[in-house]
């Protein structure tokens, strides 16, 4: 075997463990879902195997999951938008900082030591009827009967901004440093104040990590399932939950495979366009 | 014929030169996958029968079995007790649809809906009632409704039953407005945001039909009952989804009503809440049972049922979690916590408690839950 075979062989040969398992965990279970999305549910519960598009087209053409799918996108979105806004100036502010950045960027890992459950569980404590926040104002006079803060779709994006926020800071402040502050002292002595600094040089050379963090907190966020159960009122429901009521609540598996397989084809085709224009690589140095 | 013995005939008709040298290595060969593929899912196989995997509810429930089913069983039978929770009885059955043969053996289940479910997915299995003597204390009307579904035979005992009533703060509600309003205390405009509801879709529909006036193992007009649940659903805080959240919605005065477990209710009365309970007519009675699933080392499992369905072990688990034992009281002593349990029948006839009908249920089940999914997002 010549050299170069053996050297176009080698990254495969290398690659084969991660490649199997991808293969075997994901690829093949997404076959099996994307067969028993065309079965039926029969009404004992069992499946009947056969190819129906009935799902499909239920899925397809009842604005009933047409709304919820909004509903989940305009979520994420608006998460997005306030992961960005409130998780700039927090990247900002680690990356020029002249302290301890580890320390900083530990503070920012803390959370995710302590369960995701159980940090949406903590919003009911402080939000709550009897909650911090309600007998805080109670206590200097502010209102006299407890506030209704919980259970609506304001508290859904709450929860969903707090467990999402450090992606976004972490890719942001990577990002930010990457940008060479030579770039921004140049701007300051070629006249330009601080502010049009920021917004001409180094808010432009940062996109590409806000754009990182913005995909991710918007492909988690559409996706996520415990919130709005935790959180979330009666109107407040993600197409996660359908999901999960059609497997688990309705034991209607073929439903629930067609719903999955929506909820990856609509995410998937963001990220699709996301690697189309911005690519992956500012992705993958923020996850690194 | 044992292996050895086939592998000598093997070995010999090649030395007489019946097989050629091709022939019997690969025969040799092909004797050695079989065996090497077949000899790991022995092992489990014969492992099964050394162990019983028990699936429930958690907490003081599993505590109590350990300690007064589990442990003296293995210690008798050397049959180890594999024992596994779930959170909600959905989960479970997706978990065992979705599992091999024999890989869950036996689960606390709720109501007989669910057994009926089972039996609709092929999962039952037949009990020998010979082996299970602790079965003669058991309430017969409670077994009766599961022989009803399995043409005579039995794939659970029955275990412990309870109500799904209404459960209200004093402090908002008196006793007076609960009797005369009783389910429709539950459509109240006055209490917009503090109502509660689970979110099941057989409570919902039940209670609705309890709204409406009408039966609810049979309710006639279904379109006044979505219309009782759109009602509802706009006055409701939230649905609720485990008993832990239950509590804490009503302990921390979130909700001041809504429809509960009379177990977890009886939980906040002794922590010291005043919160009321309430069976309206017709409220919802359900049982729990020890089911055992279809592919189950039969023998086994039903001396492990006979270990549960012990008196102490009973009164221990529904000391536990709150809900009468199946026991008869008229047959045995049940000690002087559990006769003031609500939704507890001291003459053993449960002539009071209206259970789900399994043929209504089961058979609207389909179209039933989706309607109500989407009801209950709003539409």
């Amino acid at each position: 075997m010549s050299i170069e075979t053996r050297e176009a062989r080698q990254p495969w040969i290398l690659l084969s463990p991660a490649l199997t398992s991808i293969l075997l965990l994901l690829i093949v279970p997404l076959m099996f879902i994307v067969v028993y999305s065309f079965w039926l549910r029969t009404a004992t519960g069992a499946d009947q195997v056969g190819f129906y598009l009935d799902n499909w087209a239920e899925v397809l053409t009842d604005e009933f999951y047409r709304d919820i799918l909004l509903q989940t996108l305009w979520i994420a979105l608006v998460t997005t938008g306030v992961c960005a806004l409130m998780g700039y100036p927090a990247a900002y502010f680690i990356a020029r900082s002249k302290g301890n950045k580890a320390i900083m960027l530990l503070l920012l890992m803390l959370p995710f030591w302590i369960s995701y459950i159980i940090r949406t569980m903590s919003w009911i404590n402080i939000l709550g009827v009897s909650g911090a926040f309600n007998s805080v104002l109670i206590s200097i006079g502010i209102i006299d009967e407890p506030l209704q803060l919980l259970y609506n779709q304001v508290t859904v994006i709450l929860g969903l901004v707090h467990f999402l926020l450090p992606f976004m800071i972490l890719n942001i402040y990577v990002s930010l440093e990457d940008i060479d502050i030579n770039l921004e002292d140049a701007a300051c002595s070629l006249g330009a104040s601080r502010w049009q600094t920021f917004l001409e040089v180094t808010l432009p050379l940062s996109l590409p990590g806000l754009a990182a963090g913005g995909l991710l907190c918007f492909v988690l966020g559409a996706g996520t399932y415990i919130t709005p159960v935790i959180l979330g009122g009666p109107r407040d429901a993600m197409f996660a939950n359908l999901v999960f009521e059609a497997i688990i609540t309705q034991l209607d598996w073929p439903l629930g495979s067609v719903l999955s397989l929506v909820l990856i084809a609509v995410l998937g085709s963001i990220v699709l366009v996301y690697n189309r224009f911005l690519g992956m690589r500012q992705l993958m140095k923020g996850l690194a | 014929m044992d292996n050895s013995k086939r592998y000598e005939r093997l070995l010999e008709r090649y030395k007489n030169g019946d097989l050629d040298r091709r022939k019997f290595l690969g025969l040799i060969g092909a004797a050695g996958l079989a065996y090497g593929l077949h000899t790991p899912f022995a092992k489990n196989a014969m492992a099964a029968a050394k162990e019983v995997r028990f699936d429930g509810w958690g907490g003081v429930v599993s505590e109590a079995f350990r300690k007064h089913a589990f442990d003296p069983y293995t210690k008798k039978t050397g049959i180890k007790v594999v024992d596994g929770t779930f959170g909600s009885g959905d989960e479970y059955l997706s978990r065992v649809k979705a599992s091999q043969n024999g890989e869950y053996n036996i689960a606390h289940l709720s109501g007989v809906f669910d057994y009926a479910r089972y039996h609709g997915l092929g999962l039952t299995s037949e009990l020998n009632e010979a082996n299970i003597p602790n079965l003669k204390y058991v309430i017969p009307k409670l077994a009766d409704v599961f022989r009803g579904i399995t043409d005579g035979k039995l794939s659970c005992v029955p275990y412990d039953y309870g109500t799904t009533g209404l459960a209200y703060n004093r402090k908002y509600i008196t006793d007076e407005e609960m009797k005369e309003k009783g389910a429709n205390i539950l459509l109240e405009k006055r209490l917009k945001g503090k109502i509660g509801g689970w979110g099941d879709w057989r409570t919902r529909i039940w209670y609705a039909s309890l709204q409406t006036g009408q039966n609810p193992n049979g309710a006639t007009d279904m379109d006044a009952v979505w219309e009782a649940l759109r009602t509802h659903r706009d006055l409701l805080l939230k649905y609720w989804s485990s008993g832990a959240e239950l509590m804490s919605l009503l302990a921390e005065e979130e909700i001041y009503v809504t429809e509960a477990w009379s177990g977890r209710v009886f939980a906040l009365q002794e922590q010291g809440h005043d919160i009321g309970y309430m069976d309206p007519p017709n409220g919802f009675g359900w049982q729990e049972c020890l089911f055992v699933i279809k592919g189950s080392p039969m023998e086994a499992c039903e001396e492990l049922l006979n270990f549960m369905l012990a008196p102490e072990t009973s009164i221990a688990v529904a000391e536990g979690q709150n809900y009468p034992p199946a026991l008869d009281p008229t047959k045995v002593d049940l000690g002087k916590k559990i006769p003031t349990l609500p939704a507890f029948d001291p003459t053993g006839k449960l002539s009071g408690l209206t259970f789900a009908d399994p043929n209504y249920w089961n058979g609207n089940e389909q179209d039933w839950s989706k309607k109500f999914g989407r009801i209950q997002k709003g539409y």
